[in-house]
């Protein structure tokens, strides 16, 4: 085995900071790290002592990107506490815009993080050049998705709209018509996305690791937004005010991010691990696409994420265009959310688009947070991208040091990571 | 003259504002046809220690951020504070409310003495260096940040408002919050935004900072008149509003 120092800081075209590092002496691996430096926030004591009316506009901030998801989780853990219950239609409205946000994310990370790599270029900027069909086609279902965040959510980032109860304003019926439209559109566009991808598929490197995966579960649903917790290693599910007893989180010193683990060292969460539990329920169109890339059964690649992304687009667009039928035929009503707050403690949570999202909230009678314990995605993931490079890295440590660097940049990359989120997580003690 | 070189930094923050760069879509064609990116790491791998235009992003809360900050600003023309952490502080303020290390200890339980999670307290960028301009907003508004990146590539310098929210939102035609028995902001805050979250049907919650000459009076007479209270504001404005401070008689 060759001598190899590889040392990448902060690993570019994703979210947030992370860095890996490989020391490979004679005949041995000696470290093997993922590690992750990004500056604490400290969020989680930021909420303590804070209005419920207030906290769904910080927490939102924990991130950009699934900033709706955490505006919802929030929203779901206060009503949870409050014993608040909703429409249906405040519930199917919000469920439309949990899936904008999907597609926005999605698109973002097949198109202008991952494609990249797929065409040996450093970012999408030389694409522009080289590529451009492909560049108009990503950005033209990017920003339909952005514009159905706006509808829904009074903007892309940070969402504006969700109210513990209800909606502040709920979008007008023509809207959600010219919606369908613009949907209805995008279905020719996600089949071009979904060839220039299947012949970029065997870019992707193959390695495979078998690991724990852990999803939301409801009955015969493909679901981002209801259910119950389940593992591809458990036939029970947990139910959602035990989350605790799932994520069993733990500090690294290689992380200012906790780490988790539930049945065995790691578990992975994201768009794969909702595959693995959940693909006898994907839309028609979705397992079309699954189809073509030859996708079936459980998939242990992990570079496979970005490729089952791609296939989720296609189940959110041909779900919501249901949904938006289903709104349209019943007429959409405005609605005022009247809640008085009172003492109380609740979980939400969702899918975010990399993976399973927890936010515990407890209240006291006005409503003010007295204690938290937010669990992100990538938290969840870190343990399993470290299993994953000590799997990996023997496998490939001879190859030239410029491919080993790619392959290991690509591995995080394909999780999707959401670093300054998993930083910002809460942990509160409850008694 | 050659295209500006332009390099994107993040620090602590949610990278929201980035994204809203990402989000103006076919105009980063535009952008990219005036400044020229060398480094932005969430989108790109190239990387550059040469550039003309600094945009920095997330607020300053470590030691070593300080010495990355003043490195960045030593190899730049124009530096650009990019959306409220790095403009005012933003959200991140919220912490200098608490005692740092308790904090660390209610996050990070037992391992809060581990060095590698150490934080200092928030600071904004002009806190640390010279800043040339600043976006305004969690997050920016991606139309005032291309009229700004526009006014520095044609050397003139942007106009920003210094009136409140209160004059976009009325041109809205929006009832005001204070009806609806809710706290906004909106009488004290930087106008800019068109007043996007009252036009959603909700308050203000101050993201694009104090204005210039905030109407304390008018503030006072909009509290009394609703039957709310200078506390019931400042628990609000302590999310993004909580520096500078302001003296309310």
């Amino acid at each position: 085995m060759s001598k190899k120092s590889i040392n990448i800081q902060h690993v570019t075209r994703i979210e947030g900071h992370g860095n890996i590092v490989v020391n490979a002496g004679d005949g041995h691996i000696e470290k093997v790290e993922w590690q992750v430096p990004e500056a604490p926030r400290l969020f989680e004591a930021m909420i303590l002592g804070r209005s419920w009316e207030d906290l769904q506009t910080i927490v939102s901030r924990i991130c950009g990107i699934c900033s709706i998801s955490h505006s919802l989780a929030c929203i779901k853990g206060i009503e949870a506490a409050m014993d608040i219950v909703v429409s249906e239609q405040t519930d199917k409205l919000r469920l439309l815009a949990h899936y904008s946000e999907q597609l926005q994310s999605h698109v973002l990370h097949i198109g202008y993080l991952v494609a990249p790599d797929l065409l040996g270029a450093k970012s999408v900027v030389p694409l522009v050049e080289t590529h451009f069909d492909l560049v108009r086609l990503v950005i033209k279902l990017h920003r339909q998705a952005n514009a159905w965040s706006d509808l829904l959510a009074g903007r892309t980032t940070h969402p504006l709209t969700f109210k513990p109860g209800g909606f502040s304003k709920v979008p007008a019926e023509a809207s959600l018509r010219d919606l369908h439209a613009g949907l209805t559109n995008l279905i020719p566009d996600l089949k071009t996305l979904s060839s220039v991808l299947l012949s970029l598929a065997d870019k992707l490197p193959t390695f495979e690791r078998e690991t724990e995966y852990v999803a939301l579960r409801q009955a015969d649903t493909y679901t981002f937004y209801h259910g119950h917790i389940g593992s591809s290693d458990a036939t029970e599910t947990v139910p959602l005010n035990r989350f605790e007893t799932v994520v069993n989180e733990y500090i690294s010193p290689q992380s200012t991010a906790k780490w988790a683990r539930w049945h065995r060292e790691s578990y992975a969460v994201g768009a794969l691990a909702r595959f693995n539990l959940n693909s006898a329920y994907l839309s028609p169109l979705a397992q079309e696409v699954a189809h073509a890339f030859g996708l079936r059964g459980k998939l242990t690649n992990p570079y496979l994420n970005t490729i089952v992304q791609l296939v989720e687009c296609a189940h959110i667009v041909e779900t919501s265009l249901a949904l938006l039928d289903s709104l349209l035929t019943a007429g959409v009503q405005p609605e005022t959310p009247n809640v008085q707050p009172r003492a109380g403690e609740g979980v939400g949570c969702v899918e975010a688009p990399r993976g399973i999202l927890f936010h515990r909230y407890a209240f006291n009678a006005q409503g003010i947070c007295t204690a938290a314990n937010l669990v992100i995605p990538t938290n969840q993931n870190h343990g399993n991208i470290q299993k994953d490079f000590e799997t990996l890295i023997p496998q490939i440590i001879d190859r030239d040091e410029e491919e080993i660097k790619l392959w290991l940049e690509m591995l995080v990359r394909s999780y999707d990571p959401c670093v300054s989120c998993s930083t910002h997580y809460l942990n509160v003690e409850f008694v | 003259m050659s295209k500006p070189r332009l390099a994107l930094f993040d620090f602590a923050c949610c990278e929201g504002c980035q994204l809203q760069i990402v989000n103006m879509e076919e105009e980063i064609l535009d952008l990219i046809s005036v400044v020229h990116p060398v480094q932005w790491r969430e989108a790109m791998s190239e990387q550059s220690e040469e550039y003309d235009i600094a945009v920095i992003e997330g607020s300053i809360t470590r030691p070593e951020d300080e010495e990355r900050l003043r490195r960045i600003r030593e190899r730049s023309r124009f530096l650009i504070a990019l959306g409220s952490c790095a403009a005012t502080g933003g959200i991140n303020n919220l912490k200098n409310q608490l005692n740092l290390k308790e904090a660390q200890r209610i996050v990070y339980g037992d391992a809060a003495d581990m060095p590698h999670l150490d934080t200092d307290s928030t600071k904004s960028v002009d806190e640390v260096v010279l800043v040339d301009f600043k976006v305004l907003g969690c997050p920016i508004d991606k139309q005032e940040f291309a009229y700004i990146v526009r006014c520095l590539v044609l050397g003139k310098t942007p106009e920003i408002p210094t009136y409140p929210i209160c004059v976009e939102c009325k041109l809205q035609e929006n009832t005001c919050r204070y009806e609806h028995g809710e706290i906004c902001l909106g009488p004290i805050t930087r106008a800019g935004c068109g007043a996007r979250c009252p036009s959603e049907a909700t308050w203000c919650f101050g993201c694009r900072g104090l204005s210039d000459e905030p109407n304390v009076y008018a503030a006072r007479e909009v509290m009394d008149k609703y039957r709310k209270t200078p506390s019931d504001l400042e628990e609000r404005m302590a999310l993004f509003c909580s520096k500078p401070r302001y003296d309310h008689e």
